[in-house]
């Protein structure tokens, strides 16, 4: 990334920032909202005027966006090393699609499926949520790193296991879903998804992840159950992926165990390290450029599943933190936790103060 | 009643005796410190109290609750915090998540109550907030509480550390050498500052200092250790005058 064209870009929108600052607060407070609707409607209406091939484009950023987003939870926020976010994301793909098109119409809701796909979805999820369980148990039991290869390891047993039931199609994978995903729903997702993380990021249980990251004795000595957050935040990523996976299932409407091999993975943890560690934002943006570069990429045939492998490495060497790692788009923070009101709150209780406060330090707070 | 009780406390690394047959009653409100040269086995003590390691042998009980076998977490969240003699804070996290963070055990909201914003979280969340930037106030960090950590100096980054420290409510605080790397004038400073909070928070405290001098102004009690054996404990004039403390620290100062 080169400097310049940043500074570039935003000395062409400096004009419209100032306009936007000038805004009351009141009217401010409204942006993200009516953006997110007008998003909404457009996308809605997006199949009348965008052609399929881009629609389908646009659903791939979103899935990635959830799928970067949840991963970043554990290999940036946490520092741990996942590297098998893809076998989630069958077990979500896999679970919703049996659902959809066997279960459902079974029970006679063959009419609801529409309505009952984002159920679908939820118990894809939570099916991935629980297999993720059942893999952070015993890599989190002691300390040190046994999580990439055991998240490797099951990548891999997911493939094999999915490859040798032939109820669900063996190797030649399992079809007949509908086309359920749509531009309007998947964003739906992303929305929904981003704004949940927000929230547990930004929670003291968050800022223990975040801890374990920094510094993982000392987060347990001031008292974060770092088990526990290891476990539960691993959970909370596995199931996004299963979300994730069932929204995929139903765009593509084929799935075989070969769209979730390591690969797959590995594209995904592009998207986290290209965007950045340890934030959200950076999470939207890596999954958003990375997947319009691989669609532009395209052409190159089997030689594009060398693009990712080898930004992969680059990046861990020579960029590890990625675009913006750490740093966070302004709307995507709470706005209790903004700099500046955290600054007024400290304000306020500077004033209301005990007059006996510790001894000074001698070179320290300037007045 | 002692608030800790230490019996026969004896760690191994391998085939090396860090601590042997170490042995400490506490009671509320004192001030005890713990001196010896280099790799005398101090920090292993609070090591095995804190249970980052788990003692070779021994036992250790604080308020009637025995410490071995508890993860570290849980020891905290009874009531004992502590120091780094290398300085450990959460480097890329600012000031007041440093503080917040410690008061992880304190939460009671779940996982799914912050995603969805239930009040139960506003509420603690705001607790939290508020509680934790008058700790820092009242430590003297207030200008710096959305700093990011690494970005303070280090005697600021020292009193950070206390502060989160004091951020879990400890009844008991263990100190490891916070006057490291100090110049004569803030060490002057940490000890009016140990004081204070010693008083303000009503502490029951142990001290390790390497430097005999800095612990003999403020412990009622001191314990030296050598080669992980203890082989003078009194007052700071005892002490001061023990021909084996004054062997073991002329031996030091004959190598440095
Ligand atoms: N994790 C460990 N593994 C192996 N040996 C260790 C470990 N931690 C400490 N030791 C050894 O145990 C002995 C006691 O170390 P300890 O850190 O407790 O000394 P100390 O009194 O704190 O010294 P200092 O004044 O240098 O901090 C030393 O010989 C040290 O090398
Ligand atoms: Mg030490």
């Amino acid at each position: 990334m080169k400097q310049p064209s940043f500074s570039f870009l935003s000395r062409i929108l400096a004009p419209l920032r100032a306009a936007y600052e000038s805004l009351p607060p009141s009217v401010r407070r409204w942006t993200m909202p009516v953006l997110l609707v007008i998003f909404f409607i457009v996308a809605l209406f997006s199949p009348a005027f965008i052609n399929l091939y881009w629609q389908q484009v646009l659903i791939y950023v979103g899935i990635n966006i959830i799928l970067a987003a949840s991963l970043n939870l554990v290999n940036g926020y946490m520092g741990e090393f996942s590297v098998g976010h893809a076998g989630f994301m069958a077990v979500g793909a896999y679970v919703a699609s049996i659902l959809t098109v066997w279960v459902f119409p079974r029970w006679g809701w063959g009419e609801y499926i529409p309505y009952l796909f984002p159920v679908a979805l939820l118990v894809g999820g939570l099916a991935a949520g629980l297999t993720g369980l059942v893999i952070a148990f015993p890599s989190f039991r002691t300390r040190g790193d046994y999580l990439a290869i055991v998240t490797l390891a099951w990548n891999m047993i997911v493939k094999s296991v999915l490859e040798n039931i032939d109820a669900i199609g063996g190797p030649r994978g399992f079809m007949g879903m509908q086309k359920l995903t749509s531009v309007a729903w998947v964003y739906v997702w992303v929305v929904i998804t981003i704004y949940l993380l927000r929230n547990l990021v930004y929670s003291n249980f968050g800022r223990g992840t975040l801890s374990i990251r920094e510094d993982e004795i000392a987060s347990s000595l001031v008292s974060v159950d770092t088990r526990k957050v290891k476990i539960t935040v691993f959970v909370v990523a596995a199931f996004f992926a299963g979300i994730a996976g069932g929204l995929f299932a139903h765009i593509i409407q084929f799935i075989n165990p070969r769209s979730f091999s390591i690969l797959k993975s590995t594209d995904v943890l592009v998207m986290v390290y290209l965007g950045g560690i340890g934030s959200l934002g950076g999470s939207i943006l890596g999954a958003t450029v990375y997947t319009v570069l691989l669609e532009l990429l395209r052409p190159l045939q089997v030689w594009r599943w060398v693009v990712g492998p080898l930004l992969l490495v680059l990046l861990m060497i020579f960029r590890p933190r990625g675009i913006m790692g750490m740093q966070e788009w302004r709307f995507l923070v709470p706005r209790e936790e903004r700099v500046e009101t955290l600054a007024a709150l400290m304000e306020r209780i500077r004033r209301k103060g005990e007059a006996v406060a510790a001894p000074a330090p001698v070179g320290g707070s300037s007045d | 009643m002692p608030v800790l009780q230490i019996r026969g406390l004896t760690h191994y690394f391998g085939g090396l005796r860090a601590v042997h047959d170490f042995n400490l009653d506490l009671e509320p409100g004192e001030l005890v410190g713990i001196i010896g040269p280099n790799g005398a086995g101090k920090t292993t003590v609070f090591n095995l109290i804190t249970g980052v390691y788990r003692p070779t042998e021994g036992e250790i009980l604080f308020n009637g609750h025995n410490l071995v076998g508890k993860r570290s977490d849980q020891i905290v969240s009874l009531g004992i915090a502590r120091t780094f003699q290398t300085i450990r804070l959460f480097k890329n996290l600012s000031v007041l998540d440093n503080v917040r963070i410690a008061r992880f055990a304190r939460m009671s909201y779940g996982v799914p109550a912050a995603m969805f914003r239930l009040p139960k979280y506003v509420r603690e969340e705001a607790q939290t907030r508020e509680r934790a930037l008058e700790l820092l106030d009242l430590m003297g960090l207030s200008e710096q509480a959305t700093w990011v950590a690494s970005s303070l100096p280090y005697g600021l980054q020292r009193r950070l550390e206390i502060a989160r420290a004091l951020a879990t409510e400890p009844r008991l605080l263990l100190l490891d050498e916070p006057a490291a790397g100090m110049n004569p004038g803030e060490i002057a400073e940490l000890m009016d500052l140990i004081q204070w909070i010693r008083r303000r928070f009503d502490l029951t405290i142990i001290l390790i200092e390497h430097q005999m001098r800095v612990v003999m102004g403020i412990c009622e009690r001191i314990k030296v250790l050598d080669f992980g054996e203890t082989i003078a404990e009194g007052t700071p004039a005892e002490i001061q005058n023990n021909p084996r403390v004054i062997e073991a620290y002329l031996g030091e100062e004959a190598v440095a």
